[in-house]
């Protein structure tokens, strides 16, 4: 289509890596700094590596603990909420369901709600109105499971929704006719064909339930906090601990690093948020 | 045509979880929002004042400000993300050495949680210890102070965000170039279009879908951003990044201040429920006219 400069290509994208690494980088620099040399003028190289703050962190008891915690919740989640919405979607996509594009736009409403104030009658929901007996689901990984679904679910319905479109009816229909039941149609049909979307929504949901924050620091206290609300915790109005914050926050990076680039070449073919395929 | 029934029990348990998680809290908040509500005020108890809070909105110059300062945070924000976001996918269309590895290191950003986020910029900002200050002045004799200078307070906090979301904005709209069909680019170059005619007049209409998309669900968690600007600038200086998540926050927590914290985030949701509708709308339409054709 248009002249090709692969030197050019590669030199911008250099400088625009740079760029997007720099902010990363120098959370590992100060993350390997002690307290004293980070009034000091900064300098953009690597001074002795001071490992303290890692072996700080990693000998943590608690934050091992809130760490494991992250992994729970966020893996149940993105597993609940995409096998949810693949059925959902299916629904939505292939049955004629009264008002069912209203449900589909009403499900992305609950994401855009400010979560500040939504604390509030989650907290009363966790702590007085859902419970059986003696449980409740106030400071419980199963508790945040569910409540991520607030947000999750509506965007992995509208991130798989063109994915299962996209699947030719006719396809669905052929299988019937060789007589295979709904059951034997979602995973032996659609599901294969579903792969990369499904990895797509699996991923995103798990980063957002990973990277969660507010709600998290509100309905836990100890049993289920999370790596994010632990990482907080060394950000007080009296003197924040930056370095040993900034070892966390390199910790908190590694897993999410590591389930992206399994499924990063999967991520072109997937994303399709909502867009209508004409 | 299959029965039914099959397709609502697949829908049941997406209904049932984000009806107890989704309505029941709204309806809550629905509620409080009709009343005078602050545990920790004079009077403590519930009590029902009603359309008190929305008319108390409507003058409250804070809660204005801080609708104009979000309305410019989510435009400049999520316009240049889009804008560059496109221009990227577009590079990425591309072959050139080295691709995976730049698109890999491209969507980085992505991953960080936006606690992070707004924890790595105060660092790089923060006048006594931040790198950009200390280069800034030492370079150019520039003084940063994201502590006075609202402006800039306010530049930071779009930037943080394109470097933190233009990565979502590229792979959504590489996603819709790559599916884009051949031929009628190659028809266009074989008439003689130029690369402006060749964007304006097909690629732009062929994408529209793509793109609206990803505006929706930008602008939608652009009006909705906390986390990041709360660690960055905590709102400040004055109100200059205070943006809605973050007032409500502010009126619901340390004021306590419910009932009206709550009156504040039933007209949020309402707005931006309105302007994501008309993109939806706007989504749709193709849809709609192609059953007609």
């Amino acid at each position: 289509m248009q002249t090709n400069r692969p030197f050019l290509n590669v030199l911008l994208w250099v400088v625009l890596s740079l760029l997007t690494l720099f902010p990363i980088y120098w959370l590992f620099v100060i993350s390997v700094k002690p307290a004293v040399e980070l009034f000091s003028a900064p300098s953009v190289f690597l001074d002795p590596i001071y490992w303290n703050n890692y072996a700080k962190v990693l000998t943590n008891e608690t934050l091992r603990r809130y760490m494991m915690n992250s992994i729970i919740i966020s893996s149940g989640n993105a597993l609940l909420v995409t096998t949810l919405a693949f059925m959902a979607c299916y629904a939505l996509s292939r049955y004629d369901l009264a008002g069912k594009e209203n449900i589909f736009f009403w499900t992305i409403t609950n994401r855009m709600a400010p979560a500040a104030v939504f604390l509030l009658p989650f907290f009363l929901l966790f702590t007085q109105v859902f419970k059986i007996g003696d449980f409740k689901l106030y400071d419980t990984r199963i508790g945040m499971i569910l409540l991520y679904c607030t947000f999750n679910l509506p965007f992995a319905i509208w991130t798989l929704r063109p994915t299962i479109d996209g699947i030719p009816k006719e396809l669905d229909e052929a299988a019937t006719v060789d007589g295979a039941s709904t059951w034997q149609v979602i995973s032996e049909v659609i599901f294969p064909l579903a792969r990369p979307g499904l990895a797509v929504t699996l991923i995103l949901t798990w980063v957002f339930a990973w990277n969660e924050f507010l709600l998290a620091a509100t309905l836990t206290s100890f049993n289920a906090r999370t790596i994010t609300t632990g990482l907080s915790e060394y950000v007080t109005t009296t003197g924040t601990e930056w370095g040993t914050m900034a070892s966390i926050a390199i910790i908190t990076l590694i897993p999410a690093l590591v389930v992206f680039s399994v499924v990063q070449r999967h991520i072109v073919a997937g994303l399709t948020f909502g867009a209508v395929k004409e | 045509m299959r029965s039914n029934k099959i397709g609502w029990l697949l829908l049941a348990p997406t209904l049932t979880i984000l009806g107890l998680f989704g309505i029941v809290p709204f309806l809550y908040v629905l509620y409080v929002a009709f009343h005078q509500w602050n545990p920790f005020g004079a009077n403590p108890g519930m009590i029902y004042n009603g359309a008190n809070n929305f008319r108390r909105l409507v003058v409250d110059g804070e809660f204005l400000t801080s609708i104009y300062y979000t309305a410019l945070f989510a435009f400049f924000a999520v316009v240049s993300e889009i804008i560059l976001g496109y221009l990227l996918a577009q590079l990425f269309t591309k072959d050139f050495p080295g691709k995976a590895v730049f698109r890999t290191i491209h969507t980085l950003p992505l991953i960080v949680a936006p606690i992070v986020v707004g924890s790595v910029w105060r660092l790089m900002t923060t006048p006594s210890i931040g790198i950009i200050p200390y280069y800034l002045k030492y370079w150019f004799g520039y003084d940063l102070n994201i502590g006075s200078n609202a402006t800039a307070a306010f530049a930071l906090t779009v930037i943080m965000d394109i470097w933190h979301w233009t990565p979502l904005v590229t792979l959504t709209l590489l996603a819709a170039i790559v599916s884009l069909p051949k031929d009628p680019f190659e028809q266009a170059q074989i008439d003689g279009a130029n690369r402006w005619q060749i964007f304006w007049h097909i690629t732009l209409p062929m994408i529209r879908p793509a793109i609206l998309a990803t505006v929706f669900i930008r602008l939608m968690d652009a009006l909705r951003t906390v986390d990041e600007v709360w660690m960055l600038t905590g709102g400040g200086p004055g109100a200059a990044t205070r943006y809605l998540g973050l007032h409500i926050w502010k009126v619901v927590f340390p004021k306590t201040d419910y009932g009206y914290g709550s009156a504040i985030s039933i007209i949020v949701l309402y707005l931006t429920l309105v302007m994501c509708w008309l993109l939806y709308v706007g989504l749709v339409s193709p849809r709609a006219k192609k059953r007609i054709i």
